[in-house]
């Protein structure tokens, strides 16, 4: 299945202008080819059929540890294992089940998470030994060190949550075996993840690997008797439960209590951005909007929340990452539903296991691009972040300014189909610039972003003329994108210089059509000053 | 130069940003030898090694180490560092190792402008400053007082003297607070020449103190052409002398322009507690008041040190309004809003005062002595009062300008 990474490839020039990759790991990928791009023809790819025959009748499907379960799927060499971050940096599964199959003899595997966390770094040790080939999934922190200087044998694979379910369900990825960690299960396979001692909220990232995959392993700590309710993945999806003593540190699944940024800096911009969707006349009775759990999302929930009472206005519905401020919004009354995709704090989990108008969502409801639409584009605005952005309102969240991985897409490129995206960051970092005249990585193209608010003034996409027309009265400190960047340049000292990258690719950006919107090259290793 | 000293400055450790820490040791021979460690190296390397040599050239360094801690300072910081350190290994002062000015020049501030609120910033901690225009106080101050650790004073001056060279502070008036004098008075020399709008004088308890530092700033700048506008000068009167002394002290220079109060020192100095309430310096707070007014010049009321309340800063500011004060210093940019909206007129007053002005400037029009509105005549100070508000509020923003 997977070539390895220095096999020879062809490269060509996409609709973006990026150079990238025909083949990848092994298999053709189609270059990007602009926003709305026709499909590819054919059916969806489908799981082999099964028959109840072969499946206890009194529905216990309960073996005794992750390698009995991994033996019994048929683990080969070369397969593709998934995991889910649901359970964030708390997660104690994946790396189990990768070190289960590395005992079983396995090699070569391919690791497909949804998202990868610090707590993964052991997976380094399994790509070292062979165990694993390469990742296709978020990297950073050491993972993403690992693959920024070119020691994986496949190209990482960086695709978006809705991406992840278009190319599951595409059969651009096919599966093997998927391993979902549950916080709750019964010896039937149907999984929640709103109870149990590591409740963590939502199962969505699950979902496509319990539909497409070969073979599929609920792995709980929380055994009910049949039936688990909600089931958020049915046990009819599901070959083996395996019961282990805990499947993560609840600590770090979920944060007590999030918190709202306390920079003076970012709290303008948050501030700024409430404004905009005030002044602009999104925020109006039965709109909806998206923030995610950073501190700028957060304090942006706070200033609209005011400006919604003020204006006495409320919001049909709010899609998060939920976090308790959307869920004081769901209190008070300020919305009539949340639409959950990921569960941040203490507080969403008891709201999404309590409250009916909280309601876990999936990838495929909210982000999928290869289905007959998906919620992200009924939005009305969405606040999002980005590393960096260009003039022409391009946007990378995939690489720090030197190339190296930094970040996973999660929703993000989804999310750009909002009705109005708007990017919420500081004009600097350290003494790093975020508007440059190109990003270092494409993550997404400037046609889909429409604002981006920093603290030194809002930038409105030039292609959104009604926006700019319906801000003609605000107040707001509205400035053309390039005044912006020459502000911060002068302050910093110029633009950066251009990170010498290696001519090597490690990695390639999915666009949320299976595309490849953009390639990552590798970094050098960092040398001694001298 | 003949030298084989070391100096050090900056700021070394993990949770440090926006700053550096820099070690010169100083040669016979060899030229310069940059080591740089930072964060940014990849895209700024180049450039901070660049500016290293550009500030030891300009101070004349030929033969030092120089090691570099880089944690993403801009160039006006890296350039104060370098200098600090060069200077403490025994570099020869006198030389220039000013970063070229970025600023755009913009026009001195006026007399009477709106002082609602100035924002403190710590001279030695430039990443505080960066931004601090942004969150749009009247005023920020550049400090060299009391926020700078005594061993870091010739350090604080550098970076602040480099801040008004280069960090664009948007309309904020630009203000440093020096040390107590006599080194006050030293860092006038570092600091006149890069024309703040406005020098604090702490713990000032004497004309003569204003004087001085009066007579400084003219040394070093010369006399003003026709027509500019002086440095303006703001004296901190921090004890019971001072406050005994206050009118003096306002009118001891026509660059006066406001007279403000540290309630810390003062109330330390009476040996009593600083209280939420503020009772126990209502005496000082209300003679200051009086005494700028007889000096015709703003009274500009202390800090209010507790960040995270909200409320009793609007309290606080409301009632410091009442006694005549016309603004606040602030610790903390979320301080502002809440001190512009206490400080300004409400729309009542506001309204009732441009009626009164409007029956004024009608009654001039038709030659009468006597302004009234409605059935009752207006006494020539309500018009007075109701001429500044007007005054104050159109500063503020707060009236629509026909035509605007």
């Amino acid at each position: 299945m997977s070539a390895n990474r220095e096999d020879r490839v062809d490269f060509v020039v996409n609709a973006a202008g990026r150079r990238v990759p025909t083949i990848v790991n092994g298999q053709p990928a189609r270059p990007y080819a602009g926003v709305g791009a026709p499909a590819p023809d054919g059916p969806k790819h489908g799981p082999p059929i099964r028959s109840a025959a072969d499946y206890p009748e009194n529905g216990d499907k309960r073996v005794p540890d992750l390698k009995t379960a991994l033996e019994r799927c048929g683990l080969r060499d070369g397969m593709t294992i998934s995991t889910h971050h649901h359970l964030r940096n708390g997660d104690r599964i994946a790396v189990a089940a990768l070190q289960a199959a590395a005992e079983l003899g396995a090699r070569d595997l391919r690791w497909l998470p949804s998202a990868s966390f610090p707590c993964h770094e052991p997976v380094v040790d399994l790509m070292e030994s062979g165990v694993v080939h390469h990742i296709e999934g978020s990297m950073n922190g050491p993972l993403g060190a690992y693959c920024s200087h070119g020691h994986m044998r496949g190209l990482g694979v960086l695709r978006s949550h809705g991406g992840r379910w278009q190319a599951i369900q595409d059969g651009e990825v096919h599966v093997d075996i998927a391993v979902i960690a549950a916080p709750t299960a019964d010896p039937f396979g149907n999984a929640d993840g709103s109870h149990g001692p590591s409740a963590c909220g939502s199962l969505g990232f699950a979902l496509a690997d319990s539909i497409y995959a070969d073979h599929v392993i609920v792995v709980t700590d929380n055994t009910v008797p049949f039936p688990c309710v909600p089931w958020q993945i049915q046990g009819n999806n599901v070959d083996f439960v395996v019961e282990v003593d805990s499947i993560g540190d609840p600590a770090k699944i979920v944060s007590g209590t999030t918190r709202i940024t306390r920079s003076p800096d970012r709290l303008l911009i948050a501030e700024y951005v409430a404004r905009f969707l005030r002044d602009a006349g999104i925020m109006r009775d039965g709109f909806s909007f998206q923030a995610g759990a950073g501190g700028i999302a957060l304090a942006f929930v706070g200033y609209i929340r005011q400006m919604m009472i003020d204006a006495g206005v409320k919001a049909r519905f709010v899609r998060g990452g939920s976090t308790s401020y959307l869920v004081d919004l769901l209190n008070e009354g300020l919305t009539d539903y949340i639409l959950d995709g990921q569960t941040f704090d203490l507080a969403g989990v008891r709201s999404i296991g309590e409250d009916s108008r909280h309601l876990p969502t999936s990838p495929f409801t909210s982000y999928n691009y290869h289905g007959k639409g998906n919620f992200a584009s009924m939005v009305d605005a969405v606040v999002l972040g980005a590393t960096e952005v260009d003039v022409n309102f391009n946007a990378n969240v995939v690489t720090h300014s030197d190339g190296m991985l930094l970040h996973g897409i999660g929703g993000w490129q989804n999310c750009l189909f909002s009705r109005c995206t708007i990017l919420a960051l500081p004009s600097f970092r350290d003494r790093i610039p975020v508007i440059l005249d190109e990003v270092t990585t494409l993550t997404g193209p400037g046609e889909r972003v429409d604002g981006i608010v920093t603290e030194r003034g809002v930038a409105v996409n030039p292609r959104r003329t009604d926006l700019l027309e319906a801000l003609e009265a605000s107040d707001l400190p509205i400035r053309p994108i390039e005044e912006i960047k020459a502000e911060v340049e002068l302050l910093v000292g110029g633009p950066p210089a251009k990170p010498r990258l290696e001519d090597e690719p490690v990695a390639v950006i999915k666009w949320v059509d299976g595309t490849v919107i953009d390639t990552v090259w590798k970094v050098p290793q960092p040398t001694e000053s001298g | 130069m003949s030298a084989s000293g070391r100096g050090e400055a900056g700021r070394a450790g993990d949770d440090v940003r926006g700053d550096l820490h820099v070690a010169v040791e100083l040669a016979d021979a060899g030229g310069l030898d940059v080591q740089l460690t930072s964060r940014v190296k990849s895209l700024y390397g180049a450039s901070i090694e660049q500016t290293a040599r550009a500030t030891l050239a300009g101070l004349e360094v030929e033969h030092a180490r120089i090691r570099i801690d880089d944690k993403g300072a801009v160039p006006f910081v890296i350039a104060a560092r370098v200098e600090a350190a060069a200077l403490r290994a025994g570099a020869a002062p006198g030389g220039d190792g000013k970063p070229e000015r970025t600023v755009p020049d913009r026009e001195h501030s006026t007399r009477n402008r709106l002082r609602r609120s100035r924002l403190y910033l710590p001279g030695d901690q430039p990443k505080l400053q960066l931004n601090a225009g942004l969150h749009r106080p009247d005023g920020v101050i550049l400090d060299l007082e009391d926020s700078v650790h005594a061993n870091e004073k010739d350090a604080a001056r550098l970076v602040v003297r480099n801040a008004l060279r280069c960090v664009d502070f948007g309309n904020a008036e630009r203000m440093v607070r020096i040390n107590q004098l006599p080194r006050g008075l030293e860092d006038l020399d570092a600091i006149i020449p890069e024309r703040p709008d406005l020098v604090l004088i702490p713990k000032t308890e004497t004309a003569n103190q204003v004087a001085e530092v009066d007579a400084r700033i003219r040394e070093t700048l010369g006399e003003p052409a026709d027509g500019d506008p002086p440095i303006w000068i703001m004296p901190i009167v921090e004890t019971a002398l001072g406050v005994e002394n206050a009118f003096q002290i306002a009118a001891a220079s026509p660059a006066v322009v406001a007279l403000t109060i540290g309630l810390e020192d003062y109330t330390a100095d009476l040996g009593v507690q600083k209280t939420l309430e503020g009772d126990e310096s209502l005496y000082a707070r209300g003679r200051l008041v009086n005494a700028a007014r007889a000096a015709g010049v703003q009274a500009i009321d202390s800090v209010f040190g507790d960040v995270g309340d909200e409320e009793g800063l609007r309290e606080w500011a409301g009632r410091s309004r009442g006694l005549g004060f016309e603004g606040m210093g602030c610790i903390h940019p979320r301080q502002i809003r809440p001190i512009h909206e206490a400080f300004a007129p409400s729309a009542t007053e506001i309204e009732k005062a441009l009626r009164i002005v409007a029956a004024f400037e009608e009654a001039e029009a038709r030659g009468l002595g006597v302004v009234s509105l409605g059935t009752r005549m207006v006494d020539p100070p309500v018009v007075l009062r109701a001429q500044r508000l007007v005054h104050v509020a159109r500063q503020a923003g707060l009236i629509e300008e026909p035509g605007s």
